[in-house]
C-alpha cells in the first residue's frame, strides 16, 4: 500500500481478520462473515482503488451551509467545500460530475468517514489536534482560514464582543463552538447564558426570535446565516473573530496514497491561482512556455502517475472546477451573495497565507 | 391443522433427531450460538478497527475540564468543572423533566379522561378533540410548535411583564426571586418536616378513624393548616430567617432570583400535554372497564357521585389503568430526549452532544447514555409494578 512503515500495521491487522473469519465460520458460517466482511472492507483497501472501481467519489457534505455545503433549488451541490469534492473526482476520474454527495452533521460527520460510508470530509471542519488524535483521521491543506465571531441585532447598540457581558448566546452544539465561547468570556472574566442547539436552523429561529442576543458560529457561516433572516440588514457580524479555525477536507488515517491525491488537488488549484491559469484559459495555456505551467497540465513529466492519476488530472481540475480564486468568487466571493472578502486567504504574494506546494 | 404433540403416547426412546422436542432445543441452542457469535465477531471486530484508527476506549475523558457553560444546572457547574460532572448536570434535567412530566401528564390524563365521559356535550367533544389532535401529531412537531409559541408570545427583557416588581416573563424565560436562607433557616426546613409526618399520621388516623366508626375526619383542613401553618409559625419564631432577593435587569439580562427557562417549559408542556392524551384514554378504558352495577351500588348507598369515582370506581379502574400507564411513563422520559431540537440541555444533549464531540468518545458517551436510560425505565418499571401488585385483584 504505501510507506514500509505501514506494513507491520496491516500485516496485524489481515491476521487478526483472518482469525476471526476462520473462527466466526466454525461457529456460525454464513450470517456472521456477512456481517463482519461490511465492517472490514471499510479500512483496508486503497481509498483510491475502491474510488476508480467505483466510478465515483463519496463525498461528505454540509446540508444547509451556503458557500460551503449545501443543494440548490434544483438540487445541484455547490460551495466551496463541494468543490474541493468535485476537484477530487476531476483529479481521480477525470470527470468532475462523478461524485456523490452525501449530507453530514456536525455530530454524524466523523463516524461517516471513519466508518468507510464517505470517501472523503469536506464539510466546513476545523482542523484541530485533538480530532486528528483520537478520530483517526488526517487533515488535508486548509481551504478555508476562518475563525468564530458573533452576529448580532443592529438595535441592541453593541460594536464590539467585549460588550457582550451577561448576554444570552446561541449556539450550535456539537462543535469547537461551545468551547471557543466558554474560553473567550472566561479570558475576559465576563459572564453569559449559553442556550445551545443541535441544528444550525434552531438556532438561527431562537436567535431571530429574541431567545438570545447573539448568535455564534464561525464568521464564514455568520455571513451565510445573516442572509436567512428575515431583515439581513437589521443584523451586523462582529469585528471579533475568537478563535483559530482553519476549515480543512480530511481522510481516514493510515492511507498516504489517498491522503496526497486530496492534499494535491488543493495545492493544484492553488497553484493555478498564483500562475494565472484559470478554467477559460487552461486550453491555451497547454501551449504556454512557463515550465511550472506545463508540469502542472501534464504537458510536461509525469507529475500524475506517482499519484496513481492520469497526467492530465491537474488540467481536468482546472478545466472542469476552476483554480482556486474562481471557485472562492463563485462560492462565497464577491461572486456570490456572501461577499465575503478574500483577507487571509488570499494567495501567500497577494498579503494572504495561502501557498500551493509546487508541483514539480 | 393438528398439532403434533410429543405426548405420553410418544415413544420415550434414547436421543434422536426425529423426536421434535429434542429438534426444537437443538435449533435454538444453534441459534443462540449463531447470535453470540454474529455480536462477538462485529464487537471485536468495531475494538479492533477503533484500536487501529487510534480512537480510544476508556473513559480518561471523564475527569477533564469540560470547556463548556451550560445554562440550566441543578448541582454547580461552571465551564471549569469536568465531563463527569456535565454528565450529572444532564442526568438531573432529564430526571427533572421527567417528574414533573409524569405528574403533569397523570393529572392531565386523568382530567380529560373524567371530562370526555361527562354526560356534558360540549365538554366531552372538547375532550375527545384534545385526545385526538395532540395524540395524532407527532411529539417533535408539537415540541417545536410549543417552543416557538412560547418563544414568539414572549416580549423582549427591557419590556418584561412584570408582577408586582419581583416576577418578570420575557424571552430568556420566568424570573422569580431567589430565596436566601440565613442562619435560623433550619428550623423551618425541620417544621416543613414534621408538618409532612404529622399529615401522614393524620390522615392513616383518619382512615382508620373512619373504617372503625364511619367518622370522617376532616383531613383536607388539618392537612393544610399542619403543612402550612407549622412552617409559616416556625419562620415567624426564628425571627424570619429567609429573606428574598430580587431579580435586577441589568444589561441584557436580569441578574439575581431564579429563572426558569422557557426551553423547559416548552418541553414540560409538550410532553405533558402528548403523553396526557394517551395516558387519558387509557384512564378512560380502566373506568369503562368498571361495571355500570358499582355505580349503580354505590349511588343507592347514597354516595355522591364525585366521591363515588374516587372511591369507588377509580381504585377497581387502577387494575387496569397501572401496566398501560407504566408504558406512558416509559415512553415520557424517553421522549424527553427529544430536548435536543429545542435546546433544553437534558443528557442527551448535554452528554451524547457536546461532550461526545469535544471528546469524540462516540462509543462510550453512546453507550452510557443508553444504559442511564435503560436503567431510569428499569427503575420506573420497576416502582409501578410493585404499585400494580398493590391495586391488583387479589385472588384466594
Amino acid at each position: 500500500m504505501s510507506g514500509p512503515g505501514h506494513v507491520p500495521h496491516h500485516a496485524r491487522n489481515h491476521r487478526i481478520g483472518e482469525e476471526m473469519k476462520l473462527r466466526s465460520k466454525a461457529l456460525a458460517g454464513l450470517l456472521a462473515t456477512c456481517a463482519l466482511g461490511l465492517m472490514a472492507s471499510a479500512a483496508a483497501a486503497g481509498t483510491l482503488d475502491t474510488v476508480k472501481g467505483k466510478g465515483q467519489l463519496t463525498c461528505g457534505a454540509n446540508t444547509g451551509l451556503g458557500g460551503f455545503g449545501i443543494p440548490d433549488d434544483k438540487g445541484q451541490w455547490t460551495g466551496l467545500d463541494v468543490d474541493v469534492c468535485r476537484a477530487m473526482a476531476a483529479a481521480v476520474l477525470g470527470d468532475a460530475k462523478k461524485v456523490k454527495f452525501v449530507g453530514l452533521d456536525a455530530k454524524n460527520r466523523f463516524t461517516a468517514l471513519q466508518s468507510g460510508e464517505v470517501d472523503v470530509l469536506s464539510r466546513n471542519t476545523t482542523a484541530t489536534s485533538s480530532r486528528a488524535s483520537t478520530l483517526g483521521i488526517i487533515f488535508g491543506p486548509v481551504t478555508y482560514y476562518d475563525g468564530q465571531g458573533f452576529l448580532v441585532k443592529k438595535k441592541l447598540n453593541v460594536s464590539s464582543a467585549k460588550d457582550l457581558n451577561g448576554a444570552s448566546i446561541c449556539v450550535q452544539q456539537g462543535t469547537t463552538t461551545e468551547l471557543n465561547l466558554a474560553d473567550y468570556f472566561r479570558s475576559n472574566n465576563m459572564k453569559y447564558e449559553s442556550v445551545a442547539f443541535q441544528s444550525e436552523d434552531e438556532t438561527l429561529k431562537a436567535f431571530e426570535s429574541g431567545r438570545c442576543d447573539a448568535f455564534t458560529t464561525d464568521a464564514s457561516g455568520l455571513y451565510a446565516e445573516r442572509l436567512r433572516l428575515a431583515n439581513p440588514d437589521e443584523n451586523i457580524v462582529l469585528p471579533e473573530i475568537i478563535s483559530k479555525e482553519p476549515l480543512a477536507p480530511s481522510v481516514r488515517q493510515g492511507d498516504d496514497q489517498w491522503y496526497d491525491v486530496m492534499t494535491y488537488t488543493v495545492y493544484a488549484m492553488l497553484d493555478a491561482e498564483e500562475l494565472g491559469v484559470t478554467s477559460k484559459n487552461v486550453d491555451d495555456m497547454k501551449k504556454s512556455d512557463n515550465p511550472n505551467i506545463r508540469r502542472l497540465l501534464g504537458v510536461e513529466g509525469d507529475q500524475g502517475k506517482g499519484f496513481g492519476l492520469t497526467n492530465d488530472w491537474a488540467y481536468n481540475i482546472i478545466k472542469q472546477v476552476g483554480n482556486y480564486g474562481e471557485v472562492f468568487d463563485r462560492n462565497v466571493g464577491e461572486g456570490s451573495p456572501l461577499k465575503i472578502k478574500r483577507g487571509v486567504n488570499a494567495l501567500w504574494n497577494k498579503g494572504g497565507i495561502q501557498y500551493g506546494m509546487p508541483i514539480r | 391443522m393438528t398439532v403434533q404433540t410429543a405426548g405420553h403416547d410418544a415413544p420415550k426412546a434414547g436421543f434422536s433427531l426425529y423426536d421434535p422436542r429434542l429438534r426444537g432445543i437443538v435449533y435454538q441452542v444453534l441459534l443462540l450460538a449463531a447470535l453470540v457469535a454474529l455480536v462477538w465477531t462485529a464487537s471485536s471486530y468495531a475494538v479492533a478497527n477503533m484500536a487501529r484508527l487510534g480512537i480510544p476506549l476508556n473513559f480518561d475523558f471523564w475527569n477533564q475540564t469540560a470547556g463548556f457553560e451550560i445554562n440550566q444546572t441543578l448541582v454547580s457547574y461552571s465551564a471549569l468543572s469536568t465531563y463527569g460532572q456535565a454528565f450529572w448536570v444532564g442526568l438531573y434535567n432529564t430526571l427533572l423533566v421527567g417528574a414533573f412530566g409524569i405528574v403533569f401528564a397523570t393529572i392531565i390524563g386523568f382530567v380529560v379522561a373524567v371530562l370526555r365521559l361527562s354526560p356534558n356535550w360540549i365538554v366531552s367533544k372538547l375532550a375527545t378533540v384534545y385526545v385526538e389532535l395532540f395524540r395524532n401529531i407527532p411529539l417533535l412537531l408539537q415540541l417545536v410548535f410549543w417552543y416557538t409559541v412560547v418563544l414568539k408570545s414572549l416580549p423582549q427583557p427591557r419590556q418584561s411583564v412584570s408582577v408586582f416588581g419581583a416576577v418578570f416573563l420575557n424571552t430568556r424565560g420566568l424570573v422569580v426571586p431567589n430565596a436566601v436562607f440565613h442562619d435560623n433557616a433550619a428550623v423551618v426546613g425541620w417544621a416543613l418536616v414534621a408538618g409532612v409526618v404529622l399529615t401522614i399520621a393524620f390522615s392513616v388516623y383518619g382512615r382508620r378513624r373512619q373504617a372503625a366508626t364511619g367518622q370522617q375526619s376532616p383531613v383536607l383542613w388539618v392537612s393544610l393548616g399542619l403543612l402550612l401553618g407549622l412552617p409559616v409559625l416556625a419562620y415567624l419564631l426564628a425571627g424570619m430567617p429567609i429573606g428574598l432577593e430580587m431579580p435586577v435587569l441589568r444589561g441584557f439580562n436580569f441578574s439575581g432570583g431564579r429563572q426558569i427557562f422557557p426551553e423547559l417549559a416548552a418541553l414540560l408542556l409538550g410532553l405533558s400535554i402528548y403523553t396526557g392524551a394517551f395516558i387519558s384514554e387509557i384512564v378512560r378504558a380502566g373506568i369503562m372497564a368498571v361495571g355500570r352495577g358499582q355505580h349503580e351500588a354505590a349511588s343507592a348507598l347514597g354516595i355522591r357521585s364525585n366521591v363515588t369515582m374516587r372511591r369507588v370506581v377509580i381504585p377497581q379502574a387502577m387494575r387496569v389503568i397501572v401496566p398501560p400507564l407504566t408504558n406512558q411513563y416509559l415512553n415520557l422520559v424517553k421522549n424527553s430526549s427529544l430536548a435536543v431540537f429545542i435546546g433544553y440541555p437534558d443528557l442527551v444533549q448535554v452528554f451524547a452532544g457536546t461532550v461526545l464531540n469535544q471528546t469524540g468518545a462516540a462509543i462510550q458517551c453512546m453507550a452510557l447514555t443508553g444504559f442511564v436510560y435503560l436503567a431510569i425505565s428499569l427503575v420506573l418499571s420497576t416502582v409501578m409494578n410493585v404499585y400494580n401488585k398493590r391495586v391488583a385483584l387479589v385472588e384466594r
